[in-house]
């Protein structure tokens, strides 16, 4: 029933699970243990998130090199959470709960993201390198009223948000772990309806109205989706641009697919196990910490040249 | 007659903004207090009057350079800024502080001005291999190879307990400018006005390599010049002030739009124009949340990417 590679990711996802929580392992077992199977559980959601979001990013823009954190996503959501802070101050911030400053930035989020880049997709969908570009002068310029702000709140007020601010594998909040998880589930039972559906959208605007699909709405929709997985991702661990990027490409190449019933899983798939196995090794055995994040920027950033370079854009 | 236009609002506004930038900051000063007051006087020459000095000086100088970067890769959206420049000036200085931390700051600045140098050849060769049809891609390029000099700096900087450095460099900024900390932006002033008496030469390497030999440029010579001088500048900005993006690349956009391309007549402009556009930035900074100050660079950061916005989704109807 299963295509045999995604079994194969899925067997590998989890035997790398199985070493991430065993390695190592002395003194008083069920503390670390506990405390490594919530970070496990971190990094997959971020992973499937991260994953997830590339593949529906591309299929929406028709392209093999965009994903939401090179358009700014991230930097976008870094600027929602640095303006709750703002406007509510410090004291006001802590006061209120976790879930509900998730759901509030989640939301804002998703109506910022929905506005912008929905903009961004109709005026230059044509022209692919034009919609990097603003997309990338917008995650600057995002990333420069953030610092702005940030230096505008009290240093007391700024400890509150400076967590979110680098790939972080390490500082992971509980509550916002189960926020994601059922995000996450929600998300995965939509897509696994849609997944036809999006086949069709990934022919094109033109032919996929054509074929009988209100294209507009959908992408809406799927915006919206994108937007969330990208709070997700972000809240939990903050950006990490490349990761998508990478992920996507080894997904198509590993299934030389076009259906996304078989891409959507192995991103999903691929992007967790590389998680997984960069934070062992780089915990565990190099004993570097928040390192990955850094090896995962420059090997990404290659790859983008690479492509490009190659031509692959279009 | 109208060709001094420009040049005498440039100057004005200048000297506006001097002013302005004299007379505001936390410490009290008017004018008839300076000449009774002693310990004003003092504050004029050693933070005040320098600090307004580092903004003209760092602003011309990068605006300039922008230019330059633009003619010499044939392209109107690159500055070093954007283009890794910046970045690996960075990764030569940590790796000064790194290994040598006793060198005195002239060699450090060489190192990272040698750095900055490999950075600039390294994009140069990058757009090379370019297609010459998609001329965004070179933006795209720069900003992504700037990306990755900057993780591998991050890294270094992370297992060197370094950040700190990083963060500094990272945002240009004008508050830690006092009399003996900011001579050498006088060099990269120094540079530019160099720059200026090789105008015509750069306007002609504009034209791509081809054509310029065609008409008896040695370009070889001028992309030398040019390349050298964008690092020195690069370096010499980064380790006095830190970074300031975008001035490079908005500054020349604007002027080019109203003045056109002819680099003897424009340059004048362009690094007033960027002088003042920095100048303004940090006036800005200190104002804002008075009397804690917020980098120029951030400032800048914002506005610049505003107008770079403007330039790219409002090109078709000039281009």
């Amino acid at each position: 029933m299963f295509d045999k590679r995604l079994i194969v990711l899925f067997i590998c996802l989890a035997l790398a699970s199985g070493v991430f929580l065993t390695w190592g392992l002395t003194g008083r077992i069920w503390f670390i243990l506990e405390l490594r199977s919530v970070k496990l559980v971190a990094l997959i959601s971020v992973g499937i998130s991260i994953g997830l979001a590339t593949v529906l990013f591309q299929t929406l823009s028709g392209n093999r090199i965009l994903t939401p954190s090179i358009m700014g996503f991230d930097a976008l959501f870094l600027l929602v959470q640095t303006s709750f802070v703002f406007s509510l101050g410090g004291v006001g911030y802590a006061g209120l709960s976790d879930l509900t400053l998730f759901a509030a930035n989640t939301l804002v989020m998703v109506v910022a993201a929905v506005a912008l880049f929905g903009m961004i997709l109709r005026r230059s969908r044509k022209d692919i390198h034009l919609m990097i570009l603003v997309g990338v002068v917008f995650g600057l310029m995002f990333r420069a009223i953030s610092a702005f702000l940030q230096r505008m709140i009290n240093p007391s007020e700024f400890s509150y948000i400076q967590g979110a601010m680098f790939a972080q594998f390490s500082a992971i909040n509980g509550i916002e772990l189960i926020a994601s998880v059922v995000v996450l589930v929600m998300i995965g039972i939509w897509l696994a309806r849609h997944c036809a559906v999006l086949d069709v959208v990934a022919l094109g605007r033109d032919t996929a109205r054509g074929l009988g699909i209100n294209y507009d709405r959908f992408q809406f929709t799927t915006l919206c989706v994108i937007a969330a997985l990208v709070s997700v991702s972000t809240a939990l661990v903050g950006p990490i641009t490349f990761l998508g990027l990478l992920v996507s490409t080894l997904a198509h190449s590993l299934m030389k697919s076009h259906r996304h019933a078989l891409i959507l899983p192995a991103a999903a798939l691929i992007s967790a196990l590389v998680l997984v196995v960069g934070q062992t090794y780089f915990e565990r055995i190099m004993r570097l910490q928040s390192t990955l994040s850094v090896a995962i920027e420059f090997g990404g950033g290659l790859l983008f040249l690479i492509l490009l370079a190659r031509g692959k854009t279009l | 007659m109208h060709k001094t236009r420009p040049y005498a609002w440039t100057i004005a506004t200048l000297l506006i903004l001097s002013g302005v930038s004299i007379f505001v900051g936390v410490g009290d000063m008017t004018f008839s207090g300076l000449w009774l007051n002693p310990s004003e006087m003092q504050l004029l020459l050693i933070s005040r009057g320098p600090r307004t000095f580092a903004a003209l000086l760092s602003g011309a100088s990068i605006a300039v350079s922008g230019v330059i970067m633009q003619l010499l890769v044939r392209n109107k959206f690159v500055e070093p800024g954007t283009t890794g420049t910046t970045e690996s000036a960075m990764l030569g200085l940590l790796l000064v502080t790194v290994f040598a931390p006793q060198w005195p700051i002239f060699a450090k600045m060489a190192v990272a001005a040698l750095t900055a140098l490999l950075g600039v050849l390294g994009f140069v060769f990058l757009v090379r291999k370019l297609p010459p049809q998609r001329p965004l891609m070179i933006p795209i390029v720069g900003l992504i190879y700037g990306g990755i000099l900057g993780a591998g700096a991050t890294f270094i900087a992370y297992q060197a307990d370094l950040i700190q450095y990083i963060g500094v460099w990272m945002s240009g900024e004008f508050s830690g400018v006092l009399a003996g900390r900011y001579e050498l932006l006088w060099l990269a002033g120094g540079l530019t006005l160099l720059a200026y008496f090789s105008a015509d030469q750069f306007t002609v390497a504009g034209l791509g390599r081809d054509t310029s030999r065609a008409l008896g440029l040695r370009y070889g010579y001028v992309l030398a010049l040019g390349v050298s001088t964008v690092a020195l500048v690069s370096a010499l900005v980064v380790v006095t002030v830190g970074m300031l993006p975008f001035v490079g690349l908005v500054v020349p956009n604007i002027v080019s739009r109203i003045m056109g391309d002819n680099l003897r007549q424009s340059l004048p402009v362009v690094a007033g124009l960027g002088a003042g556009c920095v100048l303004l930035s940090d006036i800005i900074g200190r104002v804002a949340r008075f009397p804690y100050e917020i980098p120029a660079g951030t400032v800048f950061g914002i506005l610049g990417a505003a107008v770079f916005l403007w330039l790219l989704l409002g090109r078709r109807s000039h281009v």
